[in-house]
C-alpha cells in the first residue's frame, strides 16, 4: 500500500487551473521532497491531502483511506505544518501541545507525557511556559513540527517548512525532519533545492499543476546527468585560455566550450574520449589549473532543466 | 469529551484574551451602576447644574425604582447587542484568517464542535456578565431606592440573556460567512439594523427579540403581556443561525 496516492487530481479557482491532472505516488517511509516553482500547485496538493480543499476531479487517498469520503479517519493518521504555522498567542506551548494531544483523544497523563517528548524533540523545553505570541519565527516552526507529531502521524505533511526562516532557523529544522527518517512517510513542498537535496531521498517535480517526473533523488540526477567537464586555471597572459578554448571548440569530441570568470566549461560527445585527452590539451596550452572535474548535475540543475523544458517558467 | 476540550480551550481565550472582563465591565458599568445612579441623581445633577432645572425635573418621571430597571432593560440590551457583536465578529473569520482554523481543523476536531465550544462559551461570558450587572442593579436598586421582587427580577434578567444571544448567534454565523472580521461585523450589524427595523412594525414587531425588552419592562413595572412568540421567535433564531453557521463552515475550504 502507498502512503499517498493521488489519481488525476484536478483544482480549480475559476479560470485558473491550480491542478492539472495530477497523479503521483509515495511509498511508506518516504522524505518525499514535493517541487515547483511558486504557484506550481504545491499548497493545493497538500490542502486536499489534508482535507482542507476539495478537489474539482480526481481521487486520492492517504494511508489506502480516500481523503475526500472519510476526512476523520485520515485526521487521525496524519500531521500538518503549514508554512506559516498559525497558534493563539495566549497559550503557552505546553498548553497548545496540551490541547492538540486532548483533540487527539489522548488522556491527561498520555496527552502530558508526549507533550513533554515533543518539547524535548524541538527542543522547546525551556519555553514551554511561555506564551507562544512572543516566540520567535524559528520556535514557532519547531513548535509547528511538535504538534503536527502529537498523534505519531503515519503521513507527516510539511508545507514550506523552512521558507520563512533564518539559516540557523533552517539548519535546526532541516536536522528535525532528518532526525524523522524512517518514522513516518514525510511530504515536504518546497522550492528551495539544498534542503531537497539535503534530506528527500525522493522527489516529484510539478509545474502547472502537473507532474513534470518523480523518481529517487539519486535516479533522477544520474537521468539527467550531463557529459561535461569544469576546468578552473588562473590567469595567465592575455588570450590563452580563450586560444585553447577555440582550438578545443574544433576538436570532434566536443560539443562546446563556454567560458566564465576563470572557469571553462566543455561539453563532450564521448566522454571516455575527453577523459584521455582534454587534460593532455590543458597540459599542451601550458594552462594553470588550480580545478579539474567531471560535472555532476545538481538537483537545481535538473530542475532548472525540467521546468524550463517543460514550459519555460524560470 | 472532545466537546470539553474545545469548550475548555474557549474558556480560557475568553479569560487570557480579556473578552470576559471587557463584557462584564460594560454591562456592569452601564447596567449595574448608571442605571440605578442616574435613576436617582439624574433629577439631582440637572436641578444643580443646569439653568431652570426644576422646571426641566418636572417633566420626568419621579426617581423610582421602576425608572432603574427601565434604565437597565435599555442600557444591557443596547450596550449588551454591541459588545455581542465586537466580541463575537472574529470568533470564526479571525481563526479562518490567522490560519489556527486551518491548523486544527485538519485534525479530529468536527467543525461542529469547534463552533458550539465558541458558542457556549460566548453564552456563558454573556451569562455571568449579565449576572454580576443584575447583582449590582439589585443591591444598588435597593440602596437608593427599595428591594426588587427577586423571581421577577431574574427572570428579567434571563429575558435580557436571551436577547443578547440572539447577536451572539448571528454575529457568530456572520462571522463564519467570511475570512473577514470587519466583514463579519458589518454583517451581523446589518442584521440588527434589519431586525429593529422590523420590531418597529405593529404585528411583526411581535414576534421579534426586541419584544424581549418590553417584556423585560414589564415583568417588574407592571402593564403587559408576556410576549410567548418573541421568546419562541428568539430561540429559532439562535437554533437557525447555529445550524446555518455549521452547515456553511462544513462546506468551506481552509
Amino acid at each position: 500500500m502507498t502512503a499517498i496516492r493521488i489519481e488525476e487530481l484536478r483544482k480549480t479557482f475559476g479560470e485558473v487551473r491550480a491542478l492539472d491532472g495530477l497523479t503521483l505516488g509515495v511509498e511508506p517511509g518516504a522524505v518525499f521532497g514535493f517541487l515547483g516553482p511558486n504557484g506550481a500547485g504545491k499548497t493545493t496538493t497538500i490542502r486536499i491531502l489534508t482535507g482542507l480543499a476539495r478537489p474539482t476531479a480526481g481521487r486520492a487517498w492517504v494511508s489506502g483511506v480516500e481523503v475526500t469520503a472519510e476526512r476523520d479517519t485520515v485526521a487521525h493518521r496524519i500531521g500538518y505544518l503549514p508554512q506559516e504555522p498559525a497558534f493563539y498567542p495566549w497559550m503557552t506551548a505546553r498548553e497548545f501541545l496540551d490541547y492538540v494531544g486532548g483533540v487527539f483523544g489522548l488522556s491527561a497523563r498520555e496527552s502530558r507525557v508526549r507533550t513533554q517528548e515533543l518539547l524535548e524533540l524541538t527542543g522547546l523545553t525551556e519555553a514551554a511556559k511561555r506564551r507562544v505570541g512572543g516566540f520567535s519565527g524559528g520556535m514557532r516552526q519547531r513548535l509547528g513540527l511538535a504538534q503536527a507529531l502529537v498523534n505519531r502521524p503515519e503521513v507527516l505533511f510539511l508545507d514550506e517548512p523552512v521558507s520563512s526562516l533564518d539559516p540557523v532557523g533552517r539548519k535546526e529544522l532541516l536536522e528535525l525532519i532528518e532526525h524523522l527518517r524512517g518514522r513516518c512517510t514525510v511530504f515536504m513542498s518546497t522550492h528551495i533545492l539544498a534542503d531537497v537535496e539535503r534530506v528527500c531521498d525522493t522527489v516529484g517535480i510539478i509545474n502547472r499543476g502537473q507532474l513534470i517526473t518523480q523518481a529517487p533523488q539519486e535516479a533522477l540526477i544520474e537521468r539527467y546527468v550531463v557529459p561535461a567537464f569544469e576546468i578552473e586555471a588562473e590567469n595567465g597572459p592575455a588570450g590563452q585560455v580563450q586560444a585553447w578554448a577555440e582550438r578545443l571548440r574544433q576538436v570532434p569530441w566536443v560539443t562546446s566550450v563556454s567560458i566564465q570568470g576563470r572557469t571553462a566549461r566543455v561539453v563532450v560527445r564521448d566522454v571516455e574520449q575527453a577523459k584521455r585527452e582534454l587534460m593532455a590539451s590543458v597540459v599542451q596550452a601550458e594552462l594553470a589549473l588550480t580545478r579539474y572535474e567531471m560535472v555532476r548535475p545538481s538537483l537545481e540543475d535538473v530542475f532548472l532543466k525540467l521546468i524550463n523544458g517543460e514550459g519555460g517558467v524560470r | 469529551m472532545i466537546f470539553w476540550i474545545a469548550l475548555r480551550k474557549e474558556l480560557l481565550e475568553q479569560w487570557r484574551s480579556y473578552r470576559l472582563l471587557i463584557v462584564a465591565v460594560v454591562l456592569l458599568l452601564f447596567g449595574g451602576f448608571l442605571a440605578p445612579l442616574s435613576a436617582k441623581y439624574t433629577p439631582e445633577l440637572l436641578k444643580a447644574l443646569v439653568p431652570n432645572g426644576d422646571e426641566i425635573v418636572q417633566l420626568m418621571p419621579a426617581p423610582t425604582a421602576a425608572v432603574a430597571v427601565e434604565e437597565y432593560v435599555g442600557n444591557v440590551g443596547q450596550f449588551g447587542v454591541l459588545v455581542a457583536l465586537l466580541v463575537a465578529m472574529g470568533a470564526v473569520a479571525g481563526e479562518k484568517d490567522k490560519g489556527t482554523a486551518a491548523l486544527m481543523l485538519v485534525k479530529p476536531l468536527p467543525r461542529g464542535v469547534f463552533l458550539a465550544a465558541k458558542f457556549v462559551a460566548l453564552g456563558f461570558t454573556f451569562a455571568l456578565s449579565v449576572l454580576i450587572a443584575a447583582v449590582a442593579c439589585y443591591y444598588y436598586t435597593m440602596l437608593l431606592f427599595e428591594a426588587l421582587d427577586l423571581s421577577s427580577w431574574l427572570a428579567l434578567n434571563g429575558l435580557l440573556l436571551l436577547f443578547v444571544l440572539v447577536y451572539v448567534a448571528l454575529t457568530l454565523f456572520c462571522s463564519t460567512l467570511t475570512r473577514s472580521q470587519v466583514v463579519g461585523g458589518g454583517l451581523a450589524f446589518g442584521s440588527l439594523m434589519v431586525l429593529s427595523a422590523l420590531s418597529a412594525l405593529p404585528t411583526v414587531g411581535d414576534y421579534l427579540p426586541g419584544q424581549l425588552l418590553s417584556w423585560a419592562g414589564w415583568l417588574m413595572n407592571g402593564g403587559g403581556e408576556p410576549a410567548w412568540p418573541a421568546l419562541w421567535t428568539s430561540l429559532g433564531l439562535i437554533v437557525a443561525a447555529l445550524i446555518g453557521a455549521w452547515r456553511v463552515f462544513e462546506r468551506q475550504e481552509l
